[in-house]
C-alpha cells in the first residue's frame, strides 16, 4: 500500500482541486492549441485568472481591428459567456463571430468615458459569472491594472485588455509597465497568396513583449478560425520563405 | 436642480365620471356638465369640452344652464369620489413613472422625474408617455415639466402648449408672460392684484416687494419664490395601503454615508422578509431620504426581473447613494417596493450537483443601474445585406437568436459610421481598385476579392430605390485589409453615383 500512496495523493489532490474549482480555475492555463506559442508561455498557455494586454502594431494602434479579433479568439475558447467593453463606436459585432465569439455569448457595454469601462470590467470580473472580460482601453494605469488583475484571480475570469489609441503618438504609452500577466502586439501581414484570385486567411505578426515567468517571442500566424484557433500554416510555411521573397522581389 | 411634471386634467370630474359610467355613460357626442350645491345655490361645478364649447361655464346657475342649453345632460358631481379616483391615479403614476408623485387637488398630479426620464429615451419621451397613456384612459391631460412645482404647475394650467418642456435653468423666461391666475394665489386675491393693473407673473416680480407684502401678506412673494426656484418647496408623496414600505426613523438626524448605508440594508432586509412573506419579489424599489428641512431626495433601483434577494438589493442601492445629499442631516428612511411580481420558491443546487457558475443577472442590473440601461446590449443579428443595420441590439437577458443570413460571409471588425470617400485609380465595371488614397495616405493593392453586390432596401425610403453598392475586400503592400464599396454597379448611373467609399477593416 505505501508503494501506491504517491499515486493516490496525487490523485486526490486532483479530485480536491476540481472541488474546488475556484481557485484552481484561477490557476490554471488556456493553451493556444499551437505547440510553438504554447511553449513560449509557463505552464503551456494564457493563465486564466489574470490580466493579458493586447495592441495592435502600425496602424492597428489607432484601429485595433486585428488585436479585438485576437481577443475575441482568446475569449471564445474559453467557452463561457463574455462582456465586451468598448467606448469607440464603430465595432462590428457580427464579425466577432469569424473568430469563434457568437453573438449569443457576448454581452456589449458601450459607454463614453474610460473610467465607466474599468468600473465595469471589475465588477465583472469579481461576479465570476462570466469566463472573459473585454476592455478597449486607450490608457491603462499600473494601479488601474492591479486592480483588474486582482479581481480576476479571485474568480478564475480571464481579463483582456485591449489597447487602442486615438492617436499614434500616443501608443508610446505602451512600453509603460503594468500589471498584465502577458503583453501582445498584432500586426497585420499580407495574406498566404490563393491558386485564385482572392483575399486569403489573414495573417498576423503575433509579438509576445512580456510574458511573466517567460521570454518574449515573436510568431506569424494565420488568424482566429471559426473555433477561435490560431494556426502557423505549416504546409505552406515550408516554401514560405522562397515563395515569400519571390512576391515580395516581384512587387 | 429639480424637474418637476405637473400634469392637468382639464376635464377630470366629468372625464372620470365617464370612465365610472362605463356603458351607460352619456356619448361624446352630447356636453355633458356636473352640478353641485354650493350654500343654498345649486351651481354647475364642471363641464366637459364640448359643454364649455357651447358656453358652459363652471359656477353658472343651473337654472340658467338648464334653460340656455337644453340637450346639455347634467349630472349629480361627486368630489369624494373625485378625490379618490386622483389618488388612484397618483399610486399608477407612482408606480410606472417616478418615486415622487403627489395629488395637486383637485385636479392635477405633480411628480418629481428628476434622474427617472433616462428610463423613457428622455424627459419629452417620459411626458408623451404619460400623455399618451392617459388619453388610453379617457383622461385629457396637459402636461408641463419644469425646475420647480410652481412653474411646472403654471405652465400646465395657462401654458399655450397642451405639452411643454422648459429645458433646465429657462424656467424664468417661460413664466414671465403668464397671468397671475398661474401662481396658486387663493381666489380672492387676483382680482386685486388685477386692480392694480398687475396682470401678469413678470409685472408682479418686477415690483419692489414690502408695500405689495404689507397689504397682501406673505404668500404672494412666497409663491414667487416657489415659482421661479428661489424657495424649495416639499413634494408629500402619496401613499399606497397596497405598497409593501418599510420605515425608519432616526431620533437623531443621520449624515454620514456609512450609516445611511448601514440603515439601507438593513430596510432591505426588512423589505425582503416582508416580500418573502407575500410570495413576491420586486421589480422596482424606491428608497426616500427625508431630510430634515423636509425636502425628499430618492434613489431607485430597477431589475429585469423580480428579486427578493437582500445582499443584491442592499448592495444596487447602496451604489447610489454618493448621489444623495443629506443637507442638514436625514431624519426618516422609507423603502417603498413600487413594483412587484409573484416570484416562486427555487430548488437549490446541493452540493454533490456540479458546480455551476453563478448566474449572471445580477450583473446585469449592478451595471445598468449605475451606468444607465441602454448601455449594455446584445447584438443580435438582422437579415440585411446593408452592414450598418445589420445589428439589433436587445437587452443582456433577451433569449432571441439572430438571423444566420451573413453567417458565412468575412465581414470587417471595425466599421465606420459614415462611409469615408476615398479616391480611387480602378477599371469599370467589376475590377476592384488598383490603388486609393484614404486620409491622406496612399495604398497600393495587392490583392482584391469582390465585388459583392448589395441591393439598398428600396422599402425602406425613397432615395434608396434601384441603388447598388459592390463591395470589395483590398489587402494593401502593409498588409491591412479594408472593406471599401462603390455607390452604383458601374453601368447605370441610375443605380449610384460611382463614387469609392471605405467602410471598414478587416483584422
Amino acid at each position: 500500500m505505501s508503494t501506491h500512496s504517491p499515486v493516490v495523493l496525487s490523485q486526490l489532490r486532483q479530485r480536491i482541486e476540481t472541488i474546488e474549482n475556484i481557485g484552481a480555475r484561477a490557476r490554471s492555463v488556456l493553451p493556444f492549441g499551437v505547440p510553438e506559442i504554447d511553449a513560449k508561455l509557463p505552464k503551456g498557455g494564457l493563465t486564466i485568472g489574470a490580466l493579458h494586454e493586447i495592441a495592435g502594431g502600425a496602424n492597428g494602434a489607432v484601429d485595433g481591428s486585428a488585436a479585438i479579433s485576437f481577443a475575441a479568439g482568446i475569449a471564445a475558447r474559453t467557452g463561457g459567456n463574455v462582456l465586451w467593453c468598448y467606448t469607440q463606436p464603430d465595432l462590428f459585432a457580427p464579425a466577432l463571430a469569424n473568430s469563434g465569439l457568437t453573438e449569443d455569448r457576448v454581452v456589449f457595454f458601450e459607454v463614453r468615458d474610460e473610467s465607466a469601462i474599468l468600473g465595469a470590467c471589475e465588477e465583472a470580473l469579481r461576479h465570476g459569472g462570466l469566463t472573459a472580460v473585454v476592455g478597449e482601453l486607450a490608457g491603462l494605469s499600473r494601479v488601474a491594472s492591479q486592480r483588474l488583475n486582482a479581481a480576476a484571480e479571485v474568480t478564475g475570469t480571464m481579463a483582456l485588455a485591449v489597447r487602442r489609441w486615438r492617436r499614434h503618438v500616443d501608443a508610446r504609452d505602451f512600453g509603460h509597465p503594468t500589471a498584465a500577466f502577458t503583453r501582445w502586439r498584432i500586426t497585420e501581414l499580407n495574406s498566404s497568396p490563393l491558386p485564385v484570385r482572392g483575399v486569403g486567411r489573414s495573417r498576423w505578426q503575433v509579438e509576445l513583449m512580456r510574458c511573466r515567468g517567460g521570454d518574449s517571442a515573436d510568431f506569424e500566424v494565420e488568424a482566429c478560425d471559426a473555433d477561435g484557433r490560431l494556426s502557423l500554416g505549416h504546409h505552406e510555411a515550408a516554401d514560405m520563405s522562397s515563395g515569400g521573397w519571390e512576391r515580395r522581389a516581384a512587387s | 436642480m429639480p424637474r418637476v411634471l405637473s400634469l392637468y386634467f382639464p376635464f377630470w370630474a366629468t372625464d372620470r365620471l365617464r370612465r365610472a359610467m362605463g356603458e351607460a355613460a352619456p356619448s361624446r357626442d352630447v356636453p355633458l356638465a356636473l352640478k353641485g350645491q354650493s350654500g343654498n345655490r345649486r351651481l354647475i361645478t364642471a363641464v366637459d369640452d364640448l359643454a364649455l364649447h357651447v358656453g358652459a361655464r363652471i359656477g353658472m346657475p343651473v337654472a340658467k344652464a338648464e334653460s340656455l342649453f337644453g340637450d346639455m345632460v347634467l349630472l349629480d358631481a361627486d368630489v369624494s369620489a373625485d378625490a379618490f379616483a386622483l389618488e388612484k391615479v397618483a399610486i399608477w403614476a407612482l408606480r410606472q413613472y417616478s418615486p415622487l408623485v403627489a395629488v395637486d387637488a383637485p385636479d392635477g398630479l405633480i411628480l418629481d422625474i428628476t434622474g427617472a426620464a433616462h428610463l423613457y429615451g428622455g424627459e419629452a419621451g417620459l411626458v408623451a408617455d404619460v400623455v399618451r397613456r392617459l388619453s388610453d384612459l379617457g383622461i385629457t391631460a396637459r402636461a408641463a415639466l419644469a425646475d420647480s412645482w410652481g412653474a411646472a404647475y403654471a405652465l400646465a394650467r395657462f401654458g399655450a402648449q397642451p405639452q411643454s418642456i422648459v429645458a433646465p435653468g429657462q424656467t424664468a423666461d417661460a413664466l414671465l408672460p403668464l397671468p397671475v391666475e398661474a401662481l396658486r394665489l387663493p381666489s380672492d386675491m387676483i382680482p386685486d392684484l388685477r386692480l392694480l393693473g398687475l396682470d401678469t407673473i413678470g409685472e408682479l416680480a418686477g415690483k419692489p416687494r414690502p408695500p405689495l407684502t404689507r397689504s397682501f401678506g406673505p404668500l404672494l412673494f412666497r409663491r414667487i419664490d416657489q415659482a421661479f426656484g428661489r424657495l424649495n418647496e416639499p413634494i408629500e408623496p402619496v401613499e399606497s395601503p397596497e405598497l409593501i414600505v418599510v420605515e425608519r426613523v432616526f431620533a437623531e438626524p443621520i449624515g454620514a454615508p456609512e450609516t445611511m448605508q448601514k440603515y439601507t440594508q438593513r430596510l432591505v432586509d426588512m423589505m425582503c422578509e416582508r416580500l418573502e412573506e407575500n410570495g413576491l419579489g420586486v421589480r422596482r424599489l424606491d428608497l426616500h431620504f427625508v431630510r430634515v428641512d423636509n425636502r425628499i431626495e430618492t434613489i431607485f433601483v430597477g431589475t429585469a426581473k423580480p428579486v427578493r434577494d437582500a445582499k443584491r438589493l442592499g448592495r444596487l442601492l447602496t451604489d447610489k447613494i454618493e448621489t444623495v445629499d443629506p443637507g442638514f442631516g436625514i431624519d426618516r428612511m422609507k423603502l417603498i417596493a413600487a413594483s412587484v411580481e409573484p416570484v416562486g420558491f427555487k430548488q437549490m443546487a446541493t452540493a454533490y450537483a456540479e458546480p455551476a457558475r453563478p448566474d449572471v443577472e445580477d450583473l446585469w442590473d449592478t451595471l445598468s443601474n449605475r451606468y444607465g440601461a441602454g448601455c449594455l446590449y446584445r447584438a443580435v443579428s438582422v437579415a440585411t445585406d446593408i452592414p450598418e443595420r445589420a445589428v439589433r441590439r436587445l437587452p443582456p437577458t433577451a433569449v432571441e437568436v439572430g438571423s444566420r443570413r451573413n453567417a458565412g460571409y468575412r465581414r470587417p471588425q471595425r466599421l465606420y459610421r459614415r462611409p469615408e470617400p476615398i479616391e480611387t485609380l480602378a477599371a469599370l465595371p467589376d475590377h476592384p481598385p488598383k490603388a486609393f488614397t484614404w486620409r491622406r495616405e496612399r495604398f497600393r493593392v495587392v490583392c482584391a476579392d469582390g465585388p459583392e453586390r448589395v441591393l439598398e432596401e428600396w422599402w425602406r425610403t425613397d432615395k434608396e430605390i434601384g441603388k447598388v453598392r459592390d463591395y470589395f475586400i483590398l489587402e494593401v503592400e502593409s498588409g491591412e485589409r479594408f472593406w471599401v464599396f462603390r455607390a452604383g454597379d458601374g453601368q447605370h448611373a441610375s443605380t449610384g453615383g460611382l463614387n469609392w467609399f471605405l467602410h471598414g477593416k478587416f483584422d
